[in-house]
């Protein structure tokens, strides 16, 4: 008897969403940026900018200064004399009331902000609006609050500001980056130079001249952009007491040797292979979708991504049709596009990594599947992608790809998760999905990530501590434990 | 005599039916919320306005209903806005058992259908022998659809059998007429409830499940109807078989209406976008609906002055 | 040469603050306000019990809604009235100086009110991380510690000041969830009432803060004895007048709290008005 065929459903409908485009007639966006140092916009001292284009056009959106090693000196300068003759003189409440100023205003200007995100990094505007832009405006807000109370945030010990900190941060999320880094400094009395990534310096300057019409003390916060050179002329500083860096580990192995045998404090928020773990008693549904969270939003341009799937070989099948069918209504398109799901690749060099790994894991054995949805004719684009079939030891189960690309693993028994979770040296985030709340609470303690998330993915909170275990990198950012690294404690 | 008890050498169907899965909550409102984010303009607002008139089932079940008020219901159906041309007809009238024949006559050569409620609606609260004579008068009368209520109370207690043979019997006497069953997702509480209530419903038989009497608060929320309509998925990869949804109460504006269609389109896709297979329960939609079609072909904001009330 | 003619201004009526409305008493009684000078400033409500009861109702209401709020949320709010009152700065000092508060003092008075309601505001989402704990107890369970709010507080203000104590004693209690009901300096009550204006336009849900003027001495037991106040803020040093809220107090067990610092920021007075909850879960496959 012929084998019945399996039911599909059928995705490509008749009614379809028009385009929805976000206005962008109330940005501005300056035909040149200059060096924020001082409180000022200041021309790089070699004259030298260099252009940043959107990812889904091609175009060019404006062009920014490079700052050598001369410009780095005087914003280090700048921010020492701030901190020396200004900031750790202000009384703590005041400093707290600066950076309320800043939670204030860019609640006022998000919408601007989250336009000029997705132009310059790829992301959809619906995730730039909902997400990237509100949660840089709370943790402004909470690290605010916490300037006048540090006496409660370390029990025995009195809290002093390290000094000024040199912070270099990735093009993912440029925005809510930045307010990961400066946010907690300020807070603490220090005072900060910061390097956006060469892709995405756009809203961190917009974010400069923010600070300067709230009146912040000239210096308290200064901007340079540049690429890699400029990022080691900062960390390299002699006048930096504290790096923060957010970026690759490779990199940051770079920087944990570079400053070997100095004095400088030291975070690093690097990269990541998290698993995403799904039993069989998971309310499967909202399991796909925490999948699809982990690993598509942002276009996986996330370090705590949910790129190994590992599934119950029970609801292995089941899982993936469904997985499958989701993936069918994700939309791959213009980022400032209100219905677009998966935006634009950040770069042309990114896009060339990702796809090398798809010849990759193809050659190693796994399956490919991607979804069938159109992808625009320029920009850079990458379809949501799965390798099924993968094993722990296929190179795209074990190196990070930073795409929307997935590898799918199955697992029989709760100890067999943990262990092949725990197999890379990498640990920074881990996503269990079960019912059941002795065995999430089980296989959490178990999990040796920085950040576990059960029955949910890719939450964040300023409150909520977020870093690393092993590679993934050292320091934790959030929360009180995020005062710790902008502190010395007597 | 009507008798659930089973011969002891026969398993009840009910062992056919897959456990249900459980249902995070927090996941679905997240899910909803993205939905509730999907912003449709221009030619595929009108195409979802148009789709979503064509989907609801206009509805009147007061207890000062009469004749006149039914009438009046009916005549709005067949003429929901005369100044805008082409516009797609309702799908159906729905009313109580005792108005059934006024509705048919006055709906005449229409094409509208006539659905009546029955079973003790809305408690449910009647033994059963009562309630299928309801449903088979209701039929008699020309009602083309029957939406029933389940004995939530039974199915509270965990009497899933009870449940799954009420709705079969129901099934079985509505003859010719489709079966709505209605959950009643207010007093289901949990979702968990709403999916396990939603699979005896499609296993015994209904071809539609219905959220809400309208009478409980909450009626239809875009949370139970996910579920639902996951449930009417899984249904039909398992068994090929195509079933209906309909959320009922709650929903009174376009805005919020085509929420629900987007919804309806990335859970299930297109060949649920019609009203064989989805209707809205709703009164004040429709005058919504056309305000806003209104709008997109004139371009100007509408006054609910100018469009006549059922 | 004709006189310029003189401005009439239009003098306020100072209502009671219930619900997020501004009713005037039920009983229809008064009292008046004076300056310095015998100079009348204001026909102030004098609240009746029955006033008391409709604000705790409206308390109770409020409360879980409050509780649920997100604590960005609520420290969001509490951001809002420091903006609103800073706008409003003038009035509020002259409000102060025409019950006979030197300028520089009451200058001094609305500063400060404004300061205490940023650091409240700060502390809304950070009072949980100081104050719960993850216990490691010697079972496989996990277990822990959290604050939830106590309910509806009763805060009996302090004569003086008269601005200052209302915000000192109010901010902590809300920002940690709670609802409450306000029984204003008698002497110096006209701040409380304009103070209720600045809540009512700062996105505070009604109910949330309700503002009561009158007599301490009418009013006082029924603070102390009402069954469904779950926590008192009794500021003052009168030992016969806190005899009463203590005794009071037992009718329900209401949790008392001597206020005696009536304007120190502290967030261990977010602590006062919050229960402990502990939580066991079994840790195992």
């Amino acid at each position: 008897m012929a084998k019945k065929k399996k039911p599909t459903l059928n995705f490509a409908t008749d009614w379809s969403y028009a385009p929805a485009p976000e206005s962008t007639d109330h940005v501005t966006i300056e035909n040149r940026y200059d060096l924020f140092i001082g409180g000022k916009f200041v021309p790089p001292s070699k004259g030298n900018y260099f252009n940043t284009i959107n990812p889904a056009t091609e175009k060019r959106l404006s062009s920014v200064a490079e700052a050598e090693k001369t410009d780095v000196n005087r914003a280090v300068k700048a921010a020492r004399t701030a901190y020396d003759k200004y900031w750790s003189k202000l009384t703590a409440t005041e400093r707290g009331k600066y950076i309320f100023r800043i939670a204030r205003v860019l609640q006022e200007r998000a919408r601007e902000f989250a336009v000029i995100e997705s132009l310059d990094g790829g992301k959809p505007i619906r995730e730039s609006r909902d997400i990237d832009v509100p949660l840089a405006a709370a943790h402004f807000f909470y690290y605010a609050g916490w300037a006048d109370k540090l006496e409660y945030a370390f029990p025995g010990r009195t809290a002093e500001p390290v000094g000024v900190a040199g912070q270099v941060i990735p093009w993912n999320f440029p925005l809510l980056m930045a307010a990961w880094k400066i946010a907690p400094a300020l807070a603490a009395g220090n005072t900060v130079v910061l390097k956006p990534a060469e892709t995405t310096p756009l809203t961190a300057l917009k974010l400069a001249e923010l600070l300067r019409d709230i009146d912040l003390p000239p210096g308290v916060v200064n901007i340079v952009t540049g690429a890699g050179n400029t990022g080691a002329a900062l960390v390299n500083h002699p006048g930096i007491d504290k790096i923060a860096f957010t970026g690759s580990t490779a990199v940051g192995k770079i920087i944990q040797k570079a400053v070997a045998g100095t004095d400088k404090k030291y975070t690093l928020e690097l990269g990541g292979k998290a698993a995403n773990i799904v039993f069989e008693d998971a309310a499967i549904d909202q399991a796909v979708e925490g999948i699809v969270n982990g690993i598509f939003f942002n276009q996986g341009h996330v370090c705590c991504a949910g790129s190994r799937l590992f599934v119950q070989e029970s609801i292995h099948d089941e899982l993936i049709d469904r997985l499958k069918d989701r993936m069918e209504t994700l939309i791959v398109g213009d980022p400032l596009d209100k219905n677009t799901d998966i935006g634009a690749i950040n770069s042309k060099m990114q896009l060339k990594r990702i796809n090398a790994y798809l010849k990759i894991g193809t050659a190693e054995g796994a399956e490919l599947y991607q979804s069938a949805c159109a992808v625009p004719e320029k920009g850079y684009w990458c379809r949501p992608t799965l390798f099924l079939n993968a094993s722990q030891s296929h190179r795209i189960v074990q190196e990070e790809i930073f795409g929307p690309v997935l590898a799918v693993q199955t697992f029989r028994t709760v100890d067999e998760a943990i262990s092949k979770a725990n197999n890379t040296p990498f640990g920074l985030s881990a996503g269990v999905w079960s019912d059941k709340g002795a065995k999430v609470f089980k296989v959490s303690n178990q999990m040796r990530a920085g950040v576990v998330w059960a029955n949910t993915f890719n939450k964040f909170d300023p409150s909520s501590p977020f870093g690393g275990y092993k590679e993934s990198g050292v320091g934790r950012e959030g929360g009180v434990h995020g005062l710790l690294p902008y502190v010395r404690l007597t | 005599m009507i008798s659930f008890s089973m011969p002891a050498s026969r398993t009840h169907p009910l062992a056919e039916v897959p456990t249900s899965p459980s249902v995070d909550q927090t996941g679905v409102e997240e899910r909803v919320a993205r939905f509730k984010t999907r912003s449709i303009k221009e030619n595929a607002k009108m195409g979802a306005l148009e789709l979503i008139l064509s989907m609801i089932d206009l509805t009147t079940l007061e207890g000062m209903d009469t004749p006149a008020k039914v009438r009046q219901l009916c005549a709005k159906a067949m003429h929901l806005h005369d100044e805008l041309p082409g516009l797609p007809q309702v799908a159906a009238i729905c009313v109580y058992p005792t108005l059934v024949g006024t509705a048919r006559n006055a709906l005449t050569g229409s094409g509208i259908k006539v659905a009546s409620v029955a079973t003790g609606f809305p408690s449910g609260q009647m033994p059963l022998k009562l309630r299928l004579a309801e449903t088979r008068s209701a039929v008699s009368e020309g009602a083309d659809e029957v939406d029933m209520v389940i004995s939530r109370g039974r199915f509270l207690r965990g009497e899933y059998t009870y449940t799954y043979d009420e709705i079969a019997a129901v099934k079985q006497a509505c003859g010719d007429a489709h079966l709505k069953v209605i959950l009643e997702t207010g007093e289901l509480q949990t979702l968990d409830n709403v999916r396990r209530a939603s699979d005896i419903a499609l296993y015994a038989g209904g071809d539609f499940i219905k959220t809400s009497t309208g009478k409980v608060q909450p009626s239809a929320t875009m949370e139970v109807t996910l579920v639902m309509l996951q449930a009417l998925r899984d249904f039909y990869r398992r068994t090929g078989q195509i079933r209906g949804m309909k959320p009922a109460g709650g929903i009174s504006t376009a805005k919020l209406a085509i929420s629900y269609l987007v919804m309806l389109r990335e859970t299930l896709g297109q060949d649920w976008l019609t009203p064989r297979l989805f209707r809205f329960g709703a009164s004040r939609l429709a005058n919504d609906v056309l305000l806003q079609i209104a709008k997109q072909r004139t371009g100007v904001y509408q006054s609910a002055d100018y469009f006549s009330e059922a | 040469m004709k006189k310029p003619v003189e401005r009439i201004p239009v003098q306020k009526t100072y209502k009671l603050y219930i619900g997020g409305a501004f009713p005037r008493t039920e009983s229809g009684r008064f009292y008046k306000v004076e300056d310095g000078r015998g100079k009348l400033l204001a026909n102030m409500c004098q609240a009746s019990r029955k006033d008391f009861r409709n604000a705790v109702v409206a308390a109770r209401k409020a409360f879980s809604d409050w509780a649920g709020r997100s604590a960005y949320n609520r420290g969001q709010i509490l951001y809002r009235v420091a903006e609103i009152l800073e706008t409003r700065r003038d009035q509020f000092v002259a409000e102060l100086k025409s019950q006979g508060l030197p300028i520089t003092a009451a200058r001094g008075e609305v500063d400060q009110s404004i300061e205490q309601l940023v650091y409240y505001a700060g502390w809304a989402d950070k009072y949980q991380q100081v104050f719960s704990t993850v216990n490691p107890v010697s079972s496989s369970h996990f277990n822990f510690s959290i604050l939830e709010p106590t309910g509806v507080v009763g805060i009996l203000a302090p004569a003086t000041p008269s601005l200052l104590g209302i915000v000192a004693t109010m901010a902590p209690v809300v920002c940690g969830g709670n609802s409450c009901v306000v029984l204003a300096s008698e002497t110096k009550p006209l701040c409380s009432i304009t103070l209720a204006e600045v809540l009512e336009t700062s996105d505070f849900p009604a109910g949330v803060v309700n503002i009561l003027t009158g007599t301490r001495s009418e009013l006082l037991e029924q603070f102390a004895t009402h069954m469904d106040i779950n926590a008192i803020v009794y500021c003052g040093d009168d030992a016969a007048e806190l005899r009463v809220v203590q005794e009071g107090a037992s009718l329900n067990v209401k949790r008392v709290v001597h206020c005696t610092d009536t304007v120190a920021a502290d967030p261990y007075r977010i602590l006062e008005a919050q229960e402990v909850k502990t939580t066991w879960h079994p840790i195992g496959a």
